[in-house]
């Protein structure tokens, strides 16, 4: 077996002058790049090779490296490199996702961070989060093969998430005998494609990992090219400290740094622009300006702060300001808006409910939102854009957001930090997509909220009541528009102004263009939900009796409503005695099949896991059931 | 106008602050784990500079196994007061009781006092959240961890059910009774956390550093004999000029014969040896796939 010695040698300046040593490697700067290919493409061995290369390996794993080498490598006699990075096929057997691994390994003049994901199209959406950190990216194509379609998709995605350098690696070359005409048909042909998906520049570098061509120093092999080899054009290329800087001041506010009551700092990774004690700032949404009065750290007052640095910032003025807002430059400020175009990528194997709010957090902030029914999907291996009414794990769409609020914002084009966001699920709370903002819709910058002169609780204190809403929730014939009318009747002997808003009832008129479909019991709990909050708005009390079979629509209503307002009431009647009692004959339909996505045999009720109230009606009358319920309401 | 190119030290710096503010604000009742070794030390000045001028808004916590090195016992106290943290140091009652040592039980010394001390002291307290300091670059089933790892409420982590980290956003919801374990430092490797070291001048256990120790040699590790609770089976111990790479429970913990005895002479050192960090620690040797299992089971 034989040993290449790694190329990057430090040891002599180690040995010699451990202090000059140190004080160069304090000024390194850092890249992280991502590898895109699978496998087969040589991916891993590649990574392997710049591990070793760069001497990341030491002599217990290159002695573990070669015995598993000899066991089960690839490249007979050689060292397989692959076997270093590889924990794939070992993954699989344990069950574990298949994930992003991040490898690291420094050179005389640079840290790295490789983010080393799985190429296939189930991958996607480790991809993406792999993409997203990533200041460049080596697309990897086997010389033989040329461009696939994998290699369209990883462009694609490299695209969308706004990598800046894209490195085409045309791997192999040892197997194509260094072949000059193959490596240029490849390139001509990558630089058509690229051309359609908008990359308008890449670095093509013919190697070979396996045999360490071009890697760390130009190849004897292909005397024909000319330009850097990969190792020293990772080395150099521009980390555009730059740019970020020339950009306009902004940083969103993390944490109020209050540890006394003389000082209040703001504190925050500022995302892009300069800053000085002196500059006039604005702060969004609120769009109160102030100036900048220290630039505070525990290594003493700065006289300038720069972006990618964690600073905290303090103020000449007492304004307010909290976590979720941003720190602008008071003359060129950020846009503020509620409604949004944007590509979502999916990351969960739940799809997406069109209407459902999900949490979604941008910068510090953390808001309500919802997606509309997406415009297309994007098919990820042709880019052809696709009728879509969802979107799946690892589709791509393109839809419109709407926010419970409005947020400071930049196109995902124009800034990463205040452009990309996440949806997370209400109630699992998983990360469900990532999304990238491209500009707000017209209608909400111009439809302003009309502030009336009385109030809600001038509506409320005519009527000599609270407004609230009480909404029963529970299966088909579990008795709710019972129990409801009753509730209403005893309000009203008892002089309270009271509305019912009846499941059957408002899909006659207002939501009768809505059918049963996931997307459309939403839309119809959220039409209903706003309706409730325009009557509560009116002081009125407000029953509503619907199925509501969704933890996160009812969760929905819940949070459009002030705080104590709205009373969950779970009507709970097993399913056979609901069933039993069919009083409008559903149920025996739905068993035959003829009427489909019926709550509880073919569309699922999702109970309440901890409601304001459970009404048992196996054993209470709708009578009880009815007085329980209103002294819930009027102790 | 003038630019700053920014140093991949200042960085990793930005981004471990970043993190730990994170936390700070969207979790309620955070801890910081605190081992006393290089990287804990690393990590609690990274703290303390993310709330300056406030002290860090979280108590440190050690869970102690009663075998750590007493130098180790020494700079945990003087850290704590100086940084004006709370200290909280834990102890499984039942690990005491039954007297488990690292001599006589094996890996059953780790599994009571580190893996089930952490989790007894994370539900006495009721931590929702907890900082630890290992990094991806310690091997290979750390690098595919994420900066925010969910523990269910029995502390089991679910290497299937890990959620995406884009950008810079952290998705730190949870349902009532879970907990989240956060690594600040996941993305510095050994070498920058010396750098670091050595840059700010942290101060850290002068075990790093080398001197002359009383030692003995048992299955290739060279063990030193820090209390008289050391069982020596006939064995003398010999002075050697020794220092340690890792921490952690001194009759676990191999020395390396070094001559270094200054920060750049241990980089020095570590940048020309040729055996990997955590070769020193026995609890590796244990079972070779085990990290990912102990990971599981709620070890850090």
């Amino acid at each position: 077996m034989t040993t290449p010695d790694p190329i990057y040698k430090t040891d002599a300046l180690i040995a010699e002058n451990i202090d000059q040593y140190l004080e160069t490697h304090q000024h390194k700067t850092m890249l992280r790049f991502i590898t895109c290919g699978s496998v087969d493409d040589g991916k891993s061995t590649l990574i392997g090779r710049l591990l070793y290369d760069s001497k990341m390996i030491f002599e217990d794993q290159l002695a573990t490296l070669e015995a598993d080498s000899k066991r089960s490598g690839t490249q007979g006699e050689e060292i397989d490199f692959a076997l270093l990075v590889d924990g794939l096929a070992a993954e699989r057997e344990q069950g574990i996702t298949i994930d992003v691994a991040y490898r690291f390994f420094a050179t005389e003049k640079r840290k790295f961070i490789v983010a080393d994901t799985p190429g296939h199209e189930q991958y996607t959406r480790n991809m993406v989060t792999g993409a997203s950190t990533a200041d460049l990216a080596v697309i990897l194509i086997d010389a033989r093969k040329g461009i696939l379609t994998q290699t369209r998709r990883h462009s694609y995605l490299v695209k969308l998430l706004g990598i800046r350098h894209v490195v085409l690696a045309v791997n192999k070359m040892d197997l194509v005998d260094y072949d000059q005409a193959t490596f240029n048909q490849i390139v001509a042909d990558y630089r058509e494609f690229a051309d359609t998906i908008g990359i308008e520049d890449f670095t093509a570098i013919p190697i070979s990992g396996f045999k360490g061509d071009n890697i760390t120093g130009a190849s004897e092999n292909t005397p024909w090219y000319e330009g850097t080899a990969l190792l020293p054009h990772l080395e150099t290329v521009s980390v555009e400290d730059s740019l970020e800087q020339a950009e306009p001041f902004r940083m969103p506010v993390q944490w109020v740094n209050r540890p006394n009551l003389d000082f209040r700092g703001f504190s925050g990774l500022i995302a892009s622009g300069t800053v000085r004690p002196g500059d006039e700032i604005r702060v969004l949404p609120s769009g109160k300006t102030s100036t900048i009065d220290k630039i505070v750290t525990f290594d003493g007052d700065r006289d300038m702060a720069v972006a990618g640095e964690s600073v905290t910032l303090t103020l000449t003025d007492e304004i307010d300001c909290s976590r979720g807002q941003v720190i602008v430059a008071a003359k060129s400020p950020l846009e503020v808006a509620d409604q949004f175009e944007s590509t979502l990528v999916w990351m969960d194997e739940q799809e997406l409910v069109p209407g459902r709010a999900y949490w979604m957090k941008i910068g510090s902030q953390t808001v309500s939102a919802t997606v509309q029914e997406p415009k297309y999907e994007v098919n990820v291996n042709t880019q052809e854009h696709l009728a879509s009414k969802t979107l799946d794990l690892n589709a791509i769409g393109i839809a419109n957001i709407t926010t419970d609020r409005e947020i400071p914002f930049a196109s995902y084009d124009e800034s990463h930090d205040l452009g990309g966001f996440i949806l997370i699920d209400k109630i699992s709370n998983q990360t469900v997509a990532a999304g990238m903002l491209h500009f707000s819709l017209r209608r909400a910058q111009n439809v302003h909220w009309q502030a009336t002169d009385l109030g809600r609780d001038h509506h409320a204190s005519m009527k000599h009541q609270k407004a609230a809403v009480l909404w029963l929730t529970g299966l088909s014939g579990s008795g709710k528009s019972t129990i409801a009318n009753i509730v209403e009747q005893k309000l009203a002997r008892m002089n309270r102004h009271t509305f019912l808003l009846d499941g059957d009832n408002v899909r006659h008129g207002l939501n009768k263009d809505l059918g049963f479909t996931e997307a459309d019991r939403v839309e119809n709990i959220r039409r209903v939900g706003e309706v409730a909050k325009l009557m509560t708005d009116a002081g009125l009390i407000v029953i509503t009796a619907f199925i509501s079979p969704y933890r996160s629509e009812r969760e929905m209503v819940r949070s459009m409503m002030q705080p104590g307002e709205f009373v969950e009431v779970f009507v709970d009647t097993p399913l056979e005695v609901a069933e039993s009692r069919d009083v409008k004959g559903l149920y025996a339909k739905a068993r035959a099949g003829e009427l489909k996505n019926f709550t509880g045999i073919d569309s699922p009720y999702e109970h309440p896991e901890s409601p304001d109230m459970r009404i048992d009606t196996t054993a209470m009358t709708p009578e009880e059931a009815a007085e329980a319920i209103i002294a819930r309401l009027i102790p | 106008m003038a630019n700053k190119t920014l140093t991949h030290l200042q960085r990793l710096e930005a981004e471990s602050i970043h993190i730990m503010r994170e936390v700070v604000a969207e979790t309620e009742n955070p801890v910081m784990l605190y081992s006393v070794g290089k990287d804990s030390a690393v990590m609690l000045h990274l703290a303390k500079k993310a709330f300056y001028p406030s002290p860090p808004p979280f108590p440190l916590l050690h869970v102690d196994t009663t075998w750590k090195f007493q130098e180790m016992y020494k700079l945990r106290d003087k850290a704590a007061k100086e940084a004006g943290m709370e200290l909280l140091v834990y102890q499984n009652p039942e690990a005491q009781e039954r007297g488990i040592n690292p001599f006589d039980h094996g890996s059953l010394h780790t599994d009571m006092w580190k893996t089930e001390g952490l989790k007894q002291a994370l539900d006495k307290y009721g931590f929702d959240a907890a900082f630890g300091g290992a990094r991806r670059d310690e091997e290979k089933a750390r690098a595919k961890e994420r900066v925010f790892s969910f523990r269910s409420a029995n502390h089991r982590w679910d290497p299937k059910n890990q959620r995406a980290e884009l950008w810079n956003i952290y998705n730190a919801r949870k349902a009532k009774g879970e907990s989240v374990r956060v690594f600040p430092i996941s993305n510095w490797t050994e070498l920058d956390i010396w750098q670091y070291i050595h840059l700010e001048g942290i101060e850290i256990v002068p075990l790093y550093m080398s001197a002359m120790r009383p030692t003995v040699v048992r299955d290739g590790l060279t063990i030193m004999v820090d209390d008289d609770r050391f069982p020596l089976n006939g064995e003398e111990p010999v002075m050697r000029s020794v220092r340690f790479r890792t921490l952690g429970c001194y009759p676990l913990t191999g020395a390396v014969e070094s001559e270094a005895t200054t920060l750049p002479e241990i980089i020095q050192e570590m940048l020309l040896t040729t055996t990997s960090e955590r070769q020193g620690r026995a609890i590796d040797h244990d079972q070779a796939a085990s990290m990912e299992k102990k990971k599981q089971e709620g070890y850090f």
